[in-house]
């Protein structure tokens, strides 16, 4: 939990868990810039990966969102990516995941919270957005609000807890027992890294489906 | 017995007894939730993805509930704000 490493720029402390979120930026984006540059009809080897893994992102966010798919595929594949790599870094000898670091995964989340209103405005208009908080009855405009803080909580400590307790228990089992004991909890950690990963994405998704898709039962209605 | 002492072995027993109990609930209900997620894909296996995308969201909702449970006891267990008082 405590970051080693650390300079300061300015007033603002530098950390361990930023310096590896740049880092993973400066991949994927040198990855998306490298793999774009030269889009052929005739995929070859790398392309065509990269074809799969958005296709794949796709067909999954459609199977949710089918009408905004295309809308908030950016933002979704953005965070599914980010966040498999960023899981799986503490497999890396050296390197620690930033998501066991509750800032990291708290800052995600607000970008979540924020992103729910920002898409729910953009498509039904600010009046609808508003009045889904009325119902089904102006009674339970506290706990809509409630919902919104506490989803967004538990969002951030969920993954900040389960990568934290995964890399705490590999270490706990490295103190008690050899050199190859921890293998079996490596395996564990990721499936929970690519579990979390995708849980953390699909929460994100249903929560900006429910904002958009309430302007579909309206002008329905 | 000094405060500290007792302090460390109140937040150890607690620690315990806590993490314990805190993971029956989450336990129980995940049992049910899947469960009842393999009775309806045996009832439907064709809706296999729409099952197996709500029960993930399920799974990982009751998870965080014992997620909670080990926050806090970590939270006793290295970071006590209790001890404040005991030091001062």
């Amino acid at each position: 939990m405590e970051n080693e490493f650390t300079f300061t720029l300015g007033p603002v402390a530098i950390g361990t868990s930023v310096i590896t979120t740049w880092g993973i930026m400066l991949v994927i984006s040198v990855i998306a810039r490298l793999s774009t540059r030269h889009l052929e009809m005739l995929p070859g080897t790398f392309q065509t990966i990269v074809e799969g893994i958005v296709a794949a992102i796709d067909e999954a966010i459609n199977a949710v969102a089918p009408e905004h798919g295309r809308q908030i595929l950016p933002f979704i594949g953005t965070l599914w990516l980010f966040l498999i790599i960023a899981n799986l870094l503490s497999l890396v000898p050296g390197l620690h995941s930033p998501t066991r670091d509750l800032s990291v995964t708290s800052a995600l989340a607000i970008l979540v919270f924020f992103a729910v209103p920002w898409f729910g405005i953009k498509n039904q208009g600010l009046k609808n957005y508003l009045h889904h908080y009325l119902t089904p009855s102006p009674f339970f405009l506290p706990f809509h609000i409630i919902s919104e803080f506490s989803r967004t909580l538990a969002l951030a400590i969920r993954l900040f807890g389960n990568m934290m307790s995964l890399e705490m228990a590999a270490m706990l089992v490295l103190l008690v027992a050899g050199l190859f004991a921890p293998i079996p909890i490596l395996m564990l950690h990721i499936i929970e890294a690519l579990v979390q990963a995708y849980i953390f994405g699909m929460l994100a998704l249903v929560y900006l489906a429910g904002a958009m898709q309430t302007q579909h039962l309206n002008s329905q209605e | 017995m000094s405060d500290i002492a007792s302090i460390v072995l109140g937040s150890s027993v607690a620690a315990i007894i806590g993490i314990a109990l805190g993971v029956i609930g989450p336990a129980l209900a995940m049992g049910k939730a899947i469960g009842s997620a393999l009775e309806a894909l045996s009832r439907q296996p064709e809706s296999e993805r729409a099952i197996m995308r709500t029960l993930f969201i399920g799974l990982a909702m009751i998870e965080s509930l014992a997620i909670y449970c080990l926050v806090i006891i970590l939270i006793v267990l290295f970071r006590n704000p209790l001890l404040e008082y005991v030091l001062k």
